[in-house]
């Protein structure tokens, strides 16, 4: 288990001796308890997927989103504390209109991502506030470089730009899936199933609690627009998803 | 009936302050399929007195955007520091060479911002890897007009008509350049605050070539 903070971890201000900030780790292990996110970056663009525990049994469905539209082409989903996650959205939006108005360009995935860096690990440098407990996957696109960006930002404050990345409870059976993937040649279409798949295999349906899918896509067909997925199109999805899982179970079963 | 006249018309175009020094100007830039060429006359006035008659009204703001200046010679010049000082910001967060768009865009912001309080009418132009030869012009009050021949300061009232009839689509290098030193050599002769030597630029994907010519060498006027 982790090694206790013995007094170093009180304040984000203070150092461990052996040179940790346990306050930003131990915001990080609350992203690591929550529901999975998923980013892929497909041949043809990129599909954003998370797992939205239900807390409840009367929460309306497609309430509380974890997915939002940042702007025309970008869109980010979070995991681990909702209010902490909504305030970075609600971040990466003002960063997003405020660059447009003063530059007259849309922002670039790479600039809109080191902004949110730079935003969330100021809250890891001062004694009166603390760290975000939530993890942010960032899908971008720019004309004028024809960019497509995916981009993660931690609670650190440090950001990446992946082909492939995921947070969360499963992150770890997620990234393993992920990596077997061609992403190269994977369509959005496709990508769509495959991360419905990799959420739904990573949940034990006895322990965990009840889920409802989130899955949006930025599609080149579509211009890149930021699209959240229909119910229907998700449900497609958790329907070929399940139908692969049964049969990778049989084909296991066989082999015994 | 005097009174009745708009500050902006009569004797004082620009509204300037008695003693302030304007940039009278012809300012012309016109895009061709391989960059633009920029154009400008050298006079600067204090009303009749000419108090520079070999200046630089075409500013550079990065290396492949430059930006001609009329009216007042002191916002122009405090309008392109501004600019230069937010492309050069702009250029190391997005990792890329700035683009003539988000050029006039700054340019205008501020022009608009402060409407009140400046007077001054800018060409912005040049060439960028994404939107190749763009010409923006910016005139008084902040609109922001992409152009295929835009002419500013108080020398371009004459020569409206002569643009008209002597632009063409498509020109090359040497045929624009000559378009916009016959333009401005019109405009020099006819308006008293425009005079001196015309500089002109040439900016491509490849070179940034300026020139001028000598106010005894100009191809129409004295």
């Amino acid at each position: 288990m982790a090694s206790s903070g013995s007094g170093y971890d009180l304040s984000p201000t203070t150092f461990s001796p052996d040179g940790r900030i346990f306050q930003v780790e131990y915001a990080s292990k609350s992203v690591a308890s929550s529901g999975t996110l998923i980013g892929l970056k497909c041949s043809d663009g990129i599909v954003l997927a998370c797992e939205k525990l239900l807390a409840n049994k009367m929460l309306v469905p497609g309430s509380n989103r974890r997915i939002n539209t940042v702007s025309k082409n970008a869109g980010c989903a979070f995991t681990g504390f909702v209010s902490d996650g909504r305030q970075i959205v609600n971040r990466s939006r003002e960063e997003s209109s405020s660059y447009l108005d003063t530059y007259g360009i849309p922002i670039p995935p790479a600039v809109l991502a080191d902004r949110l860096a730079h935003y969330v690990h100021y809250f890891t440098m001062h004694g009166a506030l603390r760290p975000f407990g939530a993890s942010m996957v960032l899908g971008c696109y720019e004309e004028d470089m024809d960019e497509l960006g995916l981009y993660m930002v931690e609670p650190s404050g440090q950001v990446f730009k992946y082909y492939g990345c995921a947070a969360g409870k499963g992150r770890q059976g997620a990234k393993t899936e992920i990596e077997k993937l061609d992403l190269s040649t994977l369509t959005v279409a496709q990508g769509i199933k495959e991360a419905a798949r990799i959420i739904t295999m990573l949940r034990d349906d006895g322990k965990d609690k009840p889920m409802e899918l989130e899955i949006s896509t930025l599609t080149a067909s579509n211009n890149y627009v930021h699209k959240p997925c229909t119910s229907a199109e998700i449900a497609e999805a958790e329907k070929w998803a399940k139908e692969q899982i049964e049969e990778e179970e049989d084909m296991e079963e066989e082999e015994d | 009936m005097a009174s009745m006249l708009h500050p902006s018309q009569g004797s004082n175009p620009y509204n300037l302050k008695p003693g302030e020094v304007s940039s009278g100007t012809t300012i012309m830039a016109v895009p061709f399929s391989g960059g633009v060429v920029l154009g400008a006359d050298s006079r600067v006035s204090t009303g009749t007195y000419v108090a520079n008659r070999a200046s630089d009204k075409i500013a550079q703001l990065t290396e492949k955007i430059f930006c001609c200046r009329s009216g007042s010679a002191a916002d122009t010049q405090a309008l392109t520091d501004y600019v230069k000082f937010y492309l050069q910001q702009w250029e190391v967060e997005s990792g890329r060479p700035a683009t003539v768009k988000v050029a006039a865009h700054l340019m205008r912001k501020i022009c608009y911002q402060n409407k009140d309080n400046l007077s001054a009418g800018v060409i912005v132009a040049g060439w960028d890897p994404v939107g190749k030869g763009q010409v923006y012009n910016i005139p008084l009050g902040g609109t922001c007009i992409e152009m295929k021949c835009a002419i500013g300061g108080s020398g371009s009232t004459y020569i409206y008509g002569l643009t008209d009839a002597l632009y063409k689509e498509n020109m090359g290098k040497q045929e624009t350049l000559d378009f916009v030193k016959k333009s401005i050599s019109h405009a020099m002769a006819r308006d008293g605050s425009s005079g001196g030597i015309i500089r002109t630029c040439v900016v491509t994907e490849g070179e940034v070539a300026r020139e001028y010519i000598p106010g005894n060498k100009l191809p129409y006027g004295p």
